[in-house]
């Protein structure tokens, strides 16, 4: 037979030398071997202290967009929900309404918006269909653990993202540096 | 010249040995863990306070919270005995062991041990193998068939490897002339001479007993009693709550037994190389008392002591994660084919020896 790996050992059934039947020698051996490994590095993650990086690439929970006045760009055209592999997106539509210009960027917006996060398989599908860049998701946050099930259904509580922008999420469309400052001072003068 | 000690300090010591067996015990659970974690890569448990150290406790709790379980069919009376009979022989075995020298205050002297009696080894060895009738009777009472197996296995194991242990104590029997550990420990250090400890005079003969203290002591890879592979938990399958860890926690004071017996006997106690040479130049260089400098020796003593024995179960836990458990077989060839004929050659070498005076 021809040699693949150069690997292969031949075994025989010879009896064992006296060195290997006193076992004392491979006892050594193998004390040596676990002595190296007691002053290895640990490769051990102590989760909540240390966290593994994500990758750049990663694909966590889902953040709807606001645009850069602070307003939803999301405008409820159910293309996410289509594209949507495994049917976790619904949506309810509405009109928007005179004096809400400054919530929503367009005529019609989401009055509800659900992910279903135990159906979600993180494709990121919603992402590239969506047209408004308003569905993003996020490389630095997961969906976290919760114990009842209807915790899982994420709504527009939990999935647009906040006003400050301070707050934003580092995906999608950024805000500029005098974006943020104008936002900003926006937000103070309502405050105040 | 050494007066007997008061009974008041002989009950102190005895109640700091048995805190003390507690307390190393205690913490044997903790390392037996951060050791295996670090063999294996890992880092063990490090969530219970700093660095995890009040694990044990958090142990202790779970373990006394536990439900009390009672095997239907069991003889309860001995199912409570076993427990209590092997920690109650773990704990009784180091009260003769001498863990320091004498300490010295005005005319009075204290001694750093327990009992002194001249029968300390036999006394060892005499409670040690009465500790195998804890673990006998656990088993026969859980009324479980793997219980049994792991209680017989226990028996014939211990057995077997006394005779072996035995025999190489004999070698060093017939060197020091005598079964006080205190005299032995005391022999290794002659005033003037390079401090002959018997590790020197009886390679083969520690050997031996080394491997027959693991076997003793149940721990891998002769922990057949409690092969989990093979018999569920061996004689402790039955037993939940505080018993079980009564039986967990008699195992690790007889790893602290064996240690302290190993150092004692093989590697010069409580003695140290150049320790009375340190202790004339205290007194000639640096004007301290006799008194006082032989105190600090016998401090430093006990504290090497300690050093040892934690050196002893180290190795022990290092042991354990390094090799695999002995097949049943293997187990008992090794035992009555090589280790007894081997101690047997090791009598006749150290007798031959001493007859031609090349060791005494």
């Amino acid at each position: 037979m021809q040699p693949l790996s150069n690997r292969a050992k031949q075994v025989d059934k010879k009896p064992m030398t006296l060195a290997e039947r006193a076992y004392l020698p491979a006892i050594f051996q193998g004390l040596s071997i676990t002595m190296r490994h007691f002053f290895m590095k640990k490769p051990t993650i102590r989760y909540p202290e240390e966290q593994r990086p994500f990758s750049p690439v990663f694909r966590g929970l889902h953040v709807l967009k606001r645009d850069e006045q602070g307003r939803e760009r999301c405008t409820a055209c159910g293309l996410c929900a289509v594209a949507c592999p495994a049917e976790a997106i619904t949506m309810v539509a509405g009109e928007r309404k005179k004096g809400e210009e400054g919530l929503y960027r367009e005529e019609k917006y989401a009055v509800s918006y659900e992910i279903n996060m135990l159906r979600c398989i993180f494709c990121g599908l919603c992402e590239e269909a969506c047209p408004k860049a308003a569905v993003y998701l996020q490389a630095d946050k997961m969906a976290p653990p919760r114990f009842e099930r209807d915790e899982f259904i994420y709504g527009k509580n939990r999935l647009v993202e906040p006003v400050s922008p301070d707050n934003r999420s580092k995906r999608g469309i950024q805000l500029t540096e005098e974006q943020a400052q104008q936002l900003r001072a926006k937000m103070d003068a309502q405050l105040a | 010249m050494l007066e007997l000690p008061a009974l008041g300090w002989q009950s102190i010591v005895i109640f700091v040995v048995f805190a003390l067996s507690l307390l190393i015990a205690t913490y044997c659970t903790y390392a037996e863990r951060v050791i295996a974690a670090f063999l294996q890569d890992r880092v063990g448990p490090d969530r219970a306070g700093p660095y995890g150290l009040l694990q044990p406790l958090a142990d202790a709790v779970k373990m006394f919270t536990k439900e009390e379980f009672f095997p239907s069919g069991a003889n309860t009376a001995l199912f409570i005995f076993g427990p209590c009979l092997a920690m109650i022989t773990a704990l009784m075995s180091s009260a003769v062991i001498p863990f320091g020298n004498v300490l010295e205050f005005g005319s009075n002297y204290f001694f750093l041990q327990g009992i002194e009696v001249n029968i300390g080894m036999l006394w060892v060895f005499g409670v040690v193998s009465l500790g195998v009738y804890g673990i006998m009777i656990g088993g026969w009472a859980s009324n479980n068939k793997f219980s049994l197996l792991g209680a017989i296995r226990a028996a014939s194991q211990n057995i077997s490897y006394e005779l072996a242990m035995g025999m190489s104590l004999i070698a060093v029997l017939m060197i020091s002339g005598t079964l006080s550990l205190r005299e032995i420990t005391l022999q290794q250090s002659v005033a003037g001479e390079w401090h002959f400890w018997n590790i020197v005079k009886q390679p083969l003969g520690f050997i031996i007993f080394l491997v027959c203290a693991f076997a003793e002591t149940n721990r891998t890879p002769f922990d057949l009693p409690e092969c989990e592979t093979e018999l569920v938990g061996g004689y402790h399958t039955e037993y939940s709550s505080m018993k079980l860890g009564l039986y967990l926690f008699s195992e690790y004071v007889n790893i602290f037994v064996a240690s302290a017996v190993m150092s004692v006997l093989y590697f010069g106690g409580f003695n140290f190389p150049f320790q009375y040479e340190l202790r004339d130049w205290l007194v000639s260089n640096q004007d301290w008392t006799l008194a006082g400098a032989q105190n600090l020796i016998t401090i430093l003593g006990t504290v090497l002591l300690f050093g040892k024995i934690f050196g002893f179960i180290f190795f022990f836990m290092w042991v354990r994660w390094t090799l695999p458990r002995f097949r049943y077989d293997q187990l008992m060839r090794l035992g009555w084919t090589i280790l007894i004929p081997l101690s047997i050659f090791n009598i006749l070498l150290t007798g031959g020896l001493i007859s031609f005076g090349i060791i005494q």
